[in-house]
């Protein structure tokens, strides 16, 4: 079988000061994010021949990547700017290992920023809130990117019994985790009282189910498993990956409780040859509480319609049976659009590496990322380890 | 200030719902090769890329997929809040994004619904959904 298991690994990664970051533009931060990473690789721009980016909001370009290649003045062999992010963040991860493990390039250099916070003009904004649905026959009637997922938080309270105060509880973990990490934008103890007593936004979902909005950038390195001893910093291995993409729109979606993270993760532990009970730590996207309700049942971290009682009593905080979203999340953390699941994807590297402070996970040798994009649309898991087995 | 509703982009496969709504019909497609329902318009059949699509008159019955109530919204639906977005599945097997009007205490996942049509302007009327009696 042609697999990518063990032959690829992260020899750097960093993030940029997140949170509001107004003294900085998407492109610097953008660039700022490719710089931190390969001094956490210790490499040079020459070693680079790769080079994958995400487009910005704040600052678009129609050939993204190679503009901050032209910035940088790197000249890689292989170049690609994506114009989404959430899951497409992992997908990138997915073709730079395929093109590593087929002598495309060697060496990869993933980057991406936004300033959704202090870059977007008024216009923008409005026009990033109307792209967001089917342009005929959803945003005329009005809905915004909240009442999308809320859709799916309601559909799955109808057909479960998962209750708010079960979302609640995952934003609970989320900023519990955030506090531990200074570099998070909300620090501040939350209560499942607090999540439910805050703004009504879309039922049902309060303002702290949602995920912020951020300023911020962040960056890997990835190159083979052979060259990854040659690097400054402990290689993490790509030990599985898997995608799974159902829909555009969510009116067209197949079901709203359960997603295509059941296909992407069943394809990316089959690469991985290991299941959930394997996963000592996982990062899930989190951009509002039900989102990683449903994704921890599509992974198979309970059963399906058990998310609710899965995610109560400290669980899935520090020291629960998953940890998850260790850094914070989109919820807490940052959330600066197209590269937010980056910082997950950095903080598994920090867990891996046994670098994550006060937040870490003893002796985790095993994490799943998981990111989705669109409203539950595409997905893709990722499956890394400390060792390439 | 006047607040102006975005208006959907028309296009010649989809002109038969718009035109159906401003007379107060729901027009969607069938598939005469497998009989499916299709919604959104295409140009073929998604089940059976049949290009035999025809349009016809949904009965405007159906039922709630799942529902949010709107609380916060820019402009300009900012001033219809709180406001209810549904996915409704008609009775002909097709689902579709949509609002519910009328009272928002009755509105609940699988409860039966028919349409009802809100006139934005003399170009665009938009089927919405009300809660049956």
């Amino acid at each position: 079988m042609n697999s990518l298991n063990g032959k690829v690994a992260i020899v750097g990664a960093a993030d940029t000061e997140v949170g509001v970051v107004p003294h900085m533009g998407a492109t610097q931060l953008c660039v700022d994010a490719a710089l931190r990473a390969l001094d956490d690789a210790g490499i040079n721009k020459e070693q680079v021949d790769g080079l994958i980016t995400c487009n910005s909001m704040a600052e678009p370009y129609m050939y993204h990547a190679e503009a901050i290649a032209e910035y940088m003045q790197i000249f890689p062999r292989y170049c690609l700017g994506v114009g989404t992010g959430g899951g497409t963040t992992f997908s990138v991860l997915h073709h730079a290992a395929s093109a590593i493990a087929t002598g495309v390039c060697d060496t990869v250099l993933i980057t991406m920023a936004d300033s959704l916070h202090s870059g977007l003009s008024k216009e923008q904004a409005m026009a990033m809130q109307a792209s967001t649905g089917h342009q005929q026959f959803e945003i005329p009637y009005g809905p915004t990117v909240p009442a999308f997922y809320a859709l799916a938080g309601q559909a799955h309270m109808a057909e479960y019994g998962t209750t708010p105060e079960q979302f609640a509880a995952i934003a609970v973990a989320c900023r519990k985790h955030a506090n531990l990490n200074p570099a998070a934008q909300k620090r501040e103890i939350i209560t499942v009282e607090d999540v439910l007593n805050s703004r009504m936004i879309a039922d049902p979902l309060h303002l702290l189910d949602c995920s912020l909005i951020s300023d911020g950038g962040s960056a890997v390195v990835l190159t083979s498993a052979e060259r990854a001893a040659d690097f400054k910093s402990p290689p993490v291995y790509l030990l599985g990956v898997g995608e799974g993409h159902s829909h555009e729109h969510i009116s067209q979606a197949r079901n709203l409780t359960t997603s295509a993270a059941a296909e992407s993760g069943q394809r990316a532990y089959d690469m991985a040859g290991v299941g959930p009970s394997d996963i000592d730590v996982a990062q899930i996207y989190d951009c509002f509480t039900p989102t990683v309700l449903i994704e921890l049942e599509d992974l198979g971290f309970c059963e399906k319609g058990e998310g609710g009682a899965f995610v109560e009593n400290g669980n899935v905080e520090l020291g629960g049976s998953l940890p998850v979203n260790t850094h914070g999340g989109l919820l807490s953390h940052c959330h600066p659009g197209n590269p937010g699941s980056m910082f997950a994807l950095t903080e598994a590297v920090a867990q891996l590496r046994h670098q994550a402070g006060g937040r870490q996970v003893k002796d985790a040798n095993i994490s799943l990322v998981h990111g989705q994009g669109g409203i539950l649309s595409s997905h893709t898991t990722l499956i890394l380890g400390r060792d390439k087995h | 200030m006047e607040q102006i509703y975005p208006k959907p982009p028309l296009d010649e496969e989809s002109a038969p719902f718009w035109e159906g709504a401003k007379e107060h019909k729901l027009m969607i497609q069938e598939c005469n090769d497998c009989d499916n329902a299709i919604f959104y318009p295409r140009t073929i059949c998604p089940h059976c890329f049949s290009d035999h699509v025809t349009w016809t008159e949904a009965s405007g019955k159906g039922h709630i997929h799942s529902y949010t109530v709107v609380h916060k919204a820019r402009p300009p639906f900012k001033q219809d809040t709180p406001f209810v977005v549904a996915i409704i599945d008609l009775e002909e097997g097709a689902r579709m994004l949509s609002r519910i009007v009328g009272d928002r205490e009755d509105v609940s996942i699988g409860k039966p619904v028919s349409v009802v049509y809100k006139k934005v302007d003399e170009d665009l009327t938009l089927p919405c959904f009300q809660v049956e009696e």
